[in-house]
């Protein structure tokens, strides 16, 4: 084995409250994928952050090329080699891909420390067509795909020339087509002698792209070693301390009255001619390709966008809201895809963000009623496994797993009658997973209709009782659960052929 | 070719905020123009851009600030003691050169935009809240300075009342100070890292620090630019209308802040260029030349003034949603 690019001892990192990281040992090497894994809240993203400079450690050493290093800031960092795409959205909308990718370390002329946008433009276009991406180095990323923005940070991470390169949950906002492309610069910085870091929560992933594995639990250093010695459930189990059963609860699907009905419902622009239905106690999974314009559905559904032609009914009569309190009145309540940006409250503590939706319900005379608020909080935040110093904290201390979490806690705790769930799982650790799962199950068992959105297969086969699929904004099929088949599920999610079995 | 050519025109105009405020500043000069035909006079555009001068000046200044997510209200009180400041010098020692009484009103402003730049940089608090108490204390310093007298023109050497007007190859000294400090600017905001970093904790903080752009240094370093803008205005004020008093340059912060929003300047910080807040700087300017050749009372011409810049600003905004709108669409089509 060669020696490691990086070593890390008995790394320790306090938060006021927390101990993020505790004695964690992590050894990088050259031309190796090693995965990083953990829970949410298990030090990942912590141990990251030190590594690029933007925390400090409280104690513990970490040395490169046998040195041991001190950074203060991210220059530091990115000056000995390390870089890094974080899991926080991190792009400069209003600025230009050229911009975002030299922000930091702008090209200059090297007497007159003019900044040479002719050179970075140039360069830009260099690394866009390492990428195999067309886009225009003069663009604004606000104008760009989440996921060409994703490739936008790829190509500032090549940019810098870097001997270690870390991506944290690089994969939660791509396509499949641009994971296979992701997967690709991946092997391909591999073969060029790099050492690179990948966090994910998608087994599948890791297994696929990674060598070595660190496993961290609780910001304690558990257990490493190469990949093709394990299995998923050894994986699973070192993460959380024992074995998950069942990563999909055991059903028995019953349907009461008919709650929504949807009939040709368009939004020009985004999709055309969607129709279903949705019974109490029924689970609708909405499959496709990310991008295929279930989102854009649900919130038309919910009142955030406007429909351009169709008709959406509840409970037999026509409904047409103009705004998301109109929905809400009636039970409805979605979780939105984008949770960081729109749905949790960075700057409020966990429980506020929970009651935030029930403030009505639990306020006297006007007043909040501080206690009860707390015992709700707590309620629901345990059922969803929030881990944190405590509820009192605000939201912008929280992992990313966890403060998705928090919004799933707070749209949950305002019992709709309709839960609409934008990808719940995403960015969530195995084990919270299945309690996602349990409590879904779980709500449908109480009468509860749910539209699960997913982009994972095997959430959507062993979570729904019906699947909708979509391609390009069209209702490619609509199974029932007898028919489910994944194969032709994919095919009917790729566009390759329409199937509307039950109308 | 041709026809591509057209199309990216058409784009750069929806793409530039500064578009949108040039047509808008064609319409309103239109019915001005047909009003009183004299406007557009070689005399009157001169004393429009002498006018827009200082608040020109003043507004850069103030872009820095709000491009960093910031706002900086304690301008017309740096404006005023440095006014009175020079002014008092001028008075106690008529020989002093013109160009130390300007870099003393650069010092001023440079020490009270450090003073301001340290409590939000180093002392974490808010902008609004650090400004708007300077805003008061600064405005108590004049009055201290200046013992609650003001000093009139004929207390002044004339050379320095008349240094504004006195020409340089046609233009005045005034409409001078002006351009540099647009041109310094502009090269500062694009083509300096410093200048570029600006953009990134107004646009994204978080990321910034990601890639290691010092915030602290940042924050404090804008707050020294809008004080040296406005410590330089306010010299300039004192010549240009000949006397210092305290009460000078109140509520001045409304114009710089409209002059920036106006210009397409991001409220919220990390987007705006040099050439859209002097534009729209300008179009104030035309405003408040226009409204009283207009013979409008002055009632209403603070009100068509308010009404006019509401206009621009929402008409700005559906600009944007409309962008906004039809990208997605396009997005969803390819
Ligand atoms: N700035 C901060 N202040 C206080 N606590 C923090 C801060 N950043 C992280 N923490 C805490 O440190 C712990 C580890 O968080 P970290 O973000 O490293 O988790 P993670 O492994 O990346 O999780 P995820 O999979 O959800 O992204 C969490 O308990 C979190 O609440
Ligand atoms: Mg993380």
């Amino acid at each position: 084995m060669s020696e490691p690019i990086v070593t890390i001892r008995n790394l320790t990192k306090f938060f006021p409250g927390i101990k993020a990281l505790d004695n964690v040992h992590l050894n990088i090497r050259e031309g190796q994928v090693h995965a990083l894994i953990g829970e949410n809240g298990a030090g990942k993203s912590t141990l990251v952050k030190i590594l690029t400079g933007v925390y400090f450690p409280t104690g513990g050493e970490i040395t490169m090329e046998g040195k041991p290093i001190h950074f203060k800031n991210a220059l530091d960092s990115q000056d000995a080699g390390i870089v890094a795409i974080h899991q926080e959205a991190s792009m400069f909308l209003e600025l230009s891909v050229a911009e975002n990718i030299f922000m930091g370390h702008h090209l200059r002329n090297e007497r007159t420390k003019k900044i040479n946008w002719k050179k970075m433009k140039e360069e830009t276009e260099k690394l866009l067509k390492r990428l195999e991406l067309s886009i225009s180095p003069d663009t604004l990323v606000k104008n760009l795909s989440v996921a060409q923005r994703h490739m936008v940070e790829i190509a500032k991470a090549l940019s810098l020339n870097a001997k270690v390169v870390i991506m944290d949950e690089p994969t939660s906002a791509l396509t499949s087509r641009e994971v296979e492309d992701l997967y690709r610069i991946v092997r391909q910085l591999k073969s060029e002698g790099k050492a690179i870091i990948f966090i994910s929560h998608k087994f599948e992933e890791i297994f696929e792209i990674c060598d070595y594995f660190t496993v961290l639990r609780d910001g304690q250093y558990i257990n490493e070693g190469y990949l093709k010695d394990v299995t998923t459930d050894d994986i699973v189990k070192m993460m959380i301390g024992r074995s998950i059963e069942h990563m999909y609860p055991q059903r028995t699907p019953s349907s009461g009255k008919e709650v929504l009905k949807v009939e040709h419902l368009s939004q020009l622009g985004a999709f055309s001619d969607i129709s279903f239905s949705l019974h109490e106690g029924e689970i609708l999974g909405f499959f496709g390709l990310v991008g295929a314009g279930r989102s854009e559905v649900v919130r038309t559904i919910f009142g955030i966008d406007r429909k351009s032609g169709g008709e959406v009914y509840l409970d037999g009569s026509l409904f047409n809201p103009r705004h998301p309190s109109d929905a809400m009145a009636r039970g409805i309540a979605l979780v939105p895809e984008d949770r960081q940006q729109q749905g949790v409250i960075l700057e409020m503590s966990i429980s506020d963000n929970i009651t935030l939706p029930l403030l009505d319900s639990l306020c006297t005379r006007g007043f909040t009623n501080r206690k009860k608020e707390k015992e709700v909080a707590r309620n629901f935040g345990e059922k969803m496994e929030i881990k944190a110093a405590g509820y009192e904290v605000d939201a912008d201390t929280l992992s990313g797993g966890n403060q998705q979490k928090v919004v799933l806690a707070k749209w949950i705790a305002s019992g709709p009658r309709i839960l609409i769930l934008d990808e719940p799982t995403k960015g969530i650790d195995v084990a919270t997973k299945a309690a996602v799962h349990e409590f879904v199950a779980q709500a449908a068992k109480d009468g509860l209709c749910v539209i699960l959105v997913s982009s994972e297969l095997p959430e959507i086969l062993g979570m729904s009782d019906k699947v909708a699929v979509m391609h390009e904004g069209e209702l490619t099929a609509l199974f029932d659960r007898s028919e489910l088949d994944s194969e032709k599920i994919m095919r009917c999610a790729l566009g390759e052929y329409k199937e509307i079995v039950n109308g | 070719m041709d026809k591509s050519k057209i199309k990216s025109l058409g784009k750069m105009i929806i793409d530039r905020r500064e578009a949108s405020l040039v047509i808008l500043l064609l319409v309103i000069l239109i019915p001005i123009q047909i009003r009183s035909p004299q406007f557009l006079s070689i005399t009157n555009i001169d004393r429009l851009l002498n006018d827009i001068s200082i608040l020109s000046i003043v507004a850069i200044g103030e872009f820095f600030v709000i491009l960093s997510n910031g706002i900086d209200l304690s301008v017309g009180s740096v404006i005023a003691f440095s006014g009175m400041a020079s002014g008092m010098l001028n008075e106690a020692y008529p020989g002093t050169p013109i160009f130390i009484i300007l870099l003393l009103g650069i010092a001023i402003g440079a020490v009270m935009g450090a003073v301001n730049g340290a409590l939000v940089a180093f002392g974490k608090i808010p902008p609004i809240i650090t400004t708007l108490g300077t805003m008061s204390i600064y405005r108590g310093f004049t009055f201290v300075l200046s013992k609650g007298t003001w000093v009139t023109a004929h207390e002044m050497t004339t050379k320095f009342i008349s240094f504004p007007r006195t020409r340089f190859l046609g233009i005045s000294a005034l409409i001078w100070m002006a351009l540099i400090i647009i041109a310094l600017s502009y090269y500062f905001i694009r083509f300096t890292r410093s200048g570029r970093e600006i953009y990134a904790i107004g646009g994204n903080a978080t990321a910034a620090q990601f890639v290691g752009v010092n915030e602290k240094k940042i924050r404090f370093l804008v707050f020294i630019l809008s004080g040296i803008s406005f410590g330089f205005a306010g010299s300039l004020w004192t010549a240009r209308y000949a006397s210092a008093v305290n009460e000078m340059a109140t509520g001045f912060e409304m114009q710089a802040v409209a002059a920036c929003v106006l210009g397409g300047v991001n409220f919220a910080g990390g987007a705006g260029a040099i050439p859209g807040v002097v534009l729209g700087a300008l179009f104030l300017g035309v405003l408040n030349n226009a409204l009283p050749v207009m013979y409008l009372s002055t009632f209403y011409q603070v009100l068509v003034q308010g009404l006019v810049v509401l206009i621009a600003l929402i008409i700005n905004t559906v600009v944007d949603q409309r962008k906004m709108k039809k990208l997605l669409s396009q997005r969803r089509a390819s």
